[in-house]
């Protein structure tokens, strides 16, 4: 995947009502309409933020008559983001647990230095 | 609420920042020490690293092994390449699973600021093969997956 892609998807996910509606789409297309009505946001600052997702190829949308349902563009979310996710996941345990060992040094040079 | 950043930059890096209060020279020692390696880099919970080799020299060799304790586990090997005590690491490194990965060049930098120490972690951004061989490998260890993180987050 080349970098600007990347930089896109990242500045898309980076957002937390934009993680919701992903993860709302999660479970099923969903129109603009259907959208604002849980997140209590206006249309317009939905569709603001699906031309964000779209822009970052992790939505699609579908022409069903008059509607334009979205939907999570598999390709684009699988391609990358789940490599990232867990490899975030597992750094920042392991960061997580770094601290509480430097923690434990920090201690013992504290008593080792009267 | 989390301190780490993790980014692309340019066409092929990923950069890693975390803070850690403490001295470059402990940040330094918790890489490089096997003893202390051995008690933070072990990924998901539940897993060790009964084998931790790390000859903190220019060509010195590195080996992690990790166990979930239930017959399941993989390895790591590499080599130092550059050290400058206590500010900057360079090393090449594959994960065996089992297939070896390309090589990845990582480089630590440990940047004192005042009281704290800013990690920065430039590594390669592995092609789509290696990433789909790690994920694959990631999600039969134990480790979560994107789409479970992006429903949790909701």
């Amino acid at each position: 995947m080349k970098a600007a892609q990347l930089d896109a998807t990242f500045s898309a996910l980076a957002d937390p009502t934009r993680r919701a509606i992903l993860a709302r789409l999660a479970k099923g297309e969903a129109t603009v309409l259907e959208l604002a009505e849980p997140f209590e946001m206006t249309q317009s600052a939905i569709s603001q933020h699906l031309k964000v997702l779209e822009d970052a190829a992790l939505i699609s949308r579908r022409v069903d008559g008059a509607r334009r349902p979205r939907r999570l563009a598999k390709a684009g979310i699988e391609a990358m983001d789940q490599w990232l996710a867990m490899l975030r996941k597992g750094l920042e345990k392991n960061y997580d647990r770094l601290d509480r060992v430097i923690a434990t040094l920090n201690q013992q040079q504290k008593e080792e230095t009267p | 609420m989390s301190k780490m950043t993790l980014e692309t930059v340019g066409d092929s890096n990923l950069v890693v920042k975390r803070r850690f209060n403490a001295t470059p020279e402990m940040i330094y020692r918790a890489h490089t020490d096997p003893k202390l390696i051995q008690q933070w880099m072990l990924g998901p919970d539940g897993w060790t690293m009964p084998v931790c080799i790390s000859e903190a020299r220019p060509g010195g060799k590195i080996r992690y092994e990790w166990t979930d304790g239930k017959g399941g586990g993989f390895h790591l090997t590499g080599e130092y390449q550059e050290l400058e005590p206590f500010a900057r690491i360079v090393h090449v490194e594959r994960m065996h699973l089992p297939d070896a990965t390309p090589d990845n060049r990582v480089e630590t930098r440990f940047d004192r600021d005042g009281a704290e120490t800013l990690m920065t972690m430039v590594m390669t951004l592995p092609d789509a093969k290696t990433r789909a061989a790690m994920l694959e490998s990631g999600m039969e260890h134990g480790m979560e997956a994107g789409y479970v993180r992006l429903e949790r987050m909701f």
